[in-house]
């Protein structure tokens, strides 16, 4: 990790105000941010751990577990509420085995929410490794997993 | 070249995730196929009819096309371009008359809409600087740099009366006047693009369909107010509107429209763009401050007002994104043009994200003043599905929902306040007969207790206490007294709390307390949900004489909760006692069998609370 974390610093000067663009950028290169991480860029930036904990811990995007492969979210958004976004998250729960913010045994599916993406008029919407799939019922949610996992399980097979 | 002709597909966030980027490949390679020339393909943002996606136009024959997929693509390039007909299988269709409508200019969405902010929106390749150029971008800003002074700029402002379009509608040349009026060796402008209301998209479908007209307002405000640096505060939730912004800057700084010298003035301007990390509160202008500095986003207490002591303790402006896009126009247009639209205290128009329960989503844009029936019914083209309206929610988690009394009011600043609502920087969702106010009051106290940033104690604490209560009224476990309580504690979260989150948090509860108070008490004293939405309230079963005996639900059911079969010809049923409400059987049953009602009983409390008064 260590010399992962060196070439991403390498693009920053570290000072105080990029706190907030250095936890992006290793929470892009490593998919979470792991407790050393965070102490290296608290060392970095010449900051306390305990200030960069804060920040990172204020803010919903950061997390501290790694992901699954596939990276489900399904959009609390008004609009999407008022169209039906329980039922469709209680379905993709059910169908995923798993509940908000947990991830498969396999790993290969995480689950989270999020308060809107914006799709409003396509309500309601899942994103599913940032695709955007909306007009949804239980039914088309099916569909989508169902196409993403056949997909993914060929990509995996074909890796090996 | 009169025949020419361009084909201009959507590729908004909206359009894309209906699959436009294969419909754009198809129709490039269709007419490449075709041998067909004189024909330009061109990608745009946003046309604002997102529901109709994946979206099509002809220019110049201004046809409209809705939801075409990647197999329409071969019948429009031959039937529309070779053999001269229109497809009108792909027109768009009326959700009343059914009649096929061919030119977008023709559609009740856009006929009714007045179109200044989003003029450009769906017209022009927001990654191609000279698209802009063309349709008129730049041409305010020169202007300003040669010809005008910082304090004309402002006047200008000032005549036209333009509000801020974040939602609180602070006028904005007053703002940008405090900010001149100081001395200091840097100021920094920041365009809040911080969009965290659910239910909006507004600012982000500008952005990305029109990063330049944003650009250049900073360049104008930066010029105005004397700041050299510019932030564009990003929700990192839109990673397709911070790449095109990105395009954009990059365009803008090769041309010499940002940079050092900008237009070949004396002026020199240049932006950053900041990305969010998913804080609602930082939409909240201090808050957002913090955040860019790299600390926790938490508001901080007013005066120094940031206009003063704003961004490393320099003076700072912070405009939406829609108010920027706004200011280039005035100057081009004159500040008198932008006052004669609108209403006199709130000038110019309004865009909305009009969505929710409405047969036309998207985002629209209307002169200040538009009575809400109008944009719901004439623009909006009414409830979906044949259903009642019940109320539309404007200014997301800070507003409220307003009945159908309201639906007469002109929007604006001062007559939404005044029905306790507030214009908001422009979500407006709307509500039928089967949404439930208990619950929706509910899912805003649930946003913005997870969204309060903890700092004050009347805000932290009392939407907690108030969501508890909600959720108790919600699953059963209402009591009378709840109802008091929960006015009570709307007042002091009002009253207690520092910054906008708080003190407008309990808009959604007051407003539907006032207008929906009959489905708060029948939560309560009956146990019983009028719009069929509280789970714990729930019945479902079978109306036998519509079962046709397919036995969809029983496939479909989670719970196993459903007996019955086609073969034996048992009559399908409902098991109570193993139901979870999830309602699946409604969703899948064919032929409309499965009934839900919420049959209600009468409390204790009920009986008590009527004898005593």
């Amino acid at each position: 990790m260590e010399e992962q974390l060196s070439a991403t610093f390498s693009e920053f000067r570290g000072t105080a105000d990029e706190i907030i663009p250095l936890l992006q950028k290793t929470q892009e290169e490593l998919g979470f941010l792991p407790e050393e991480a965070m102490r290296r860029i608290g060392e970095f930036a010449g900051v306390p751990f305990s200030k960069i904990y804060g920040v990172a811990t204020f803010y919903t995007m950061f997390r501290f577990t790694p992901l699954g492969k596939n990276h489900v979210c399904v959009c609390r958004g008004t609009a999407c509420h008022v169209r039906g976004a329980d039922q469709i998250l209680e379905h993709v729960e059910r169908e995923l085995g798993i509940e908000e913010n947990e991830t498969t045994e396999d790993g290969d599916f995480s689950l989270e929410t999020v308060a809107c993406i914006g799709c409003c008029a396509l309500a309601p919407c899942i994103t599913v490794n940032s695709d955007v799939h909306g007009r949804l019922t239980p039914k088309k949610a099916s569909r989508v997993l169902k196409k993403v996992r056949s997909a993914f399980e060929k990509e995996e097979a074909d890796g090996e | 070249m009169g025949n020419k002709k361009t084909i201009i597909v959507c590729q908004g966030t909206g359009c894309v995730s209906s699959g436009s980027i294969p419909t754009y490949d198809a129709l490039e390679a269709e007419v490449k196929n075709a041998g067909l020339t004189g024909i330009e393909m061109k990608l745009t943002g946003c046309h604002g009819f997102c529901q109709r996606g994946p979206i099509v136009i002809i220019e110049p024959d201004g046809i409209f096309y809705s939801e075409v997929q990647e197999k329409d693509c071969a019948e429009i390039v031959e039937s529309h371009f070779i053999n001269g007909l229109p497809v009108e299988r792909l027109f768009y269709r009326d959700p009343v008359t059914d009649e096929p409508i061919a030119r977008y200019e023709d559609i009740p969405f856009y006929a009714n809409q007045e179109r200044i902010v989003l003029a450009r929106c769906g017209h022009i390749n927001p990654e191609v600087i000279q698209d802009s150029i063309d349709s008129g971008v730049y041409k305010a800003a020169p202007k300003v740099l040669e010809g005008m002074s910082s304090g004309e700029v402002i006047e200008e402002i000032k005549k036209a009366g333009l509000r801020g379009r974040g939602g609180a509608g602070f006028p904005t040349a007053v703002k940008w006047g405090f900010c001149a009026g100081v001395e200091a060796d840097q100021k920094f402008i920041i365009c809040n693009a911080d969009e965290g209301d659910p239910g909006a998209f507004m600012d982000r479908s500008i952005l990305e369909a029109t990063p330049h007209q944003v650009i250049e307002g900073m360049i104008i405000a930066g010029y105005a107010i004397g700041a050299t640096r510019g932030y564009i505060y990003a929700r990192a939730e839109y990673p397709l509107a911070i790449k095109r912004l990105g395009i954009a800057i990059e365009q803008a700084r090769e041309r010499g429209f940002l940079g050092e010298r900008v237009f070949g003035s004396t002026f020199s301007f240049d932006i950053t763009i900041f990305h969010g990390a998913g804080a609602f509160v930082c939409g909240e202008e201090t808050a957002l401050i913090g955040s860019i500095e790299g600390g926790r986003g938490m508001p901080r207490t007013r005066p120094p007002f940031p206009a003063v002591k704003g961004l490393w303790g320099k003076p700072t402006i912070i405009n939406n994104v829609k108010s920027l896009a706004t200011v280039p126009e005035i100057i081009n247009r004159g500040a008198d043009w932008f006052a004669g639209i609108g209403t006199e205290k709130s000038p110019g128009t309004a865009v909305f994200a009009l969505t929710g329960k409405v047969a036309n989503c998207g985002l629209i844009e209307v002169p200040m003043g538009t009575p809400l029936r109008k944009i719901i019914f004439d623009i909006g083209g009414g409830i979906i599905d044949g259903g009642t309206f019940k109320a539309v929610q404007t200014g997301g988690p800070s507003g409220g929902c307003l009945p159908e009394d309201f639906l007469d009011i002109p929007v604006d600043f001062e007559n939404l306040a005044k029905a306790g609502s507030i214009m908001g920087s422009g979500g407006m969702v709307v509500m039928d007969e089967t949404t439930c106010m208990v619950d929706i009051a509910r899912y805003f106290l649930d946003f913005t207790r997870k969204e309060s940033c903890g700092k004050c104690v009347p805000c932290r604490m009392g939407t907690k206490h108030m969501l508890e209560i909600l959720e108790n009224i919600c699953e059963g476990r209402g009591k009378p007294e709840d109802l008091s309580k929960l006015m009570e504690l709307a007042e002091a979260i009002k009253e207690g709390s520092l910054c906008g989150l708080g003190q407008t948090a309990p808009n959604p509860v007051i407003t539907t307390m006032k207008y929906f108070r009959h489905e708060y008490e029948a939560h309560v004293y009956e146990n019983r949900c009028p719009a069929l939405k509280c789970k714990s309230m729930l019945q479902y079963h079978v109306d036998q004489e519509a079962c046709k005996l397919c036995g969809t639900c029983k496939k479909n059911c989670p719970a196993e909760a459903i007996t019955g079969d086609k073969k034996e010809e048992i009559p399908f049923e409902i098991h109570v006692d193993k139901c979870i409400q999830c309602g699946m059987c409604v969703t899948v049953c064919p032929f409309d069998a499965v009934v839900k009602t919420s049959p209600g009983i009468v409390k204790e409390e009920k009986k008590a609370a009527g004898a005593g008064g």
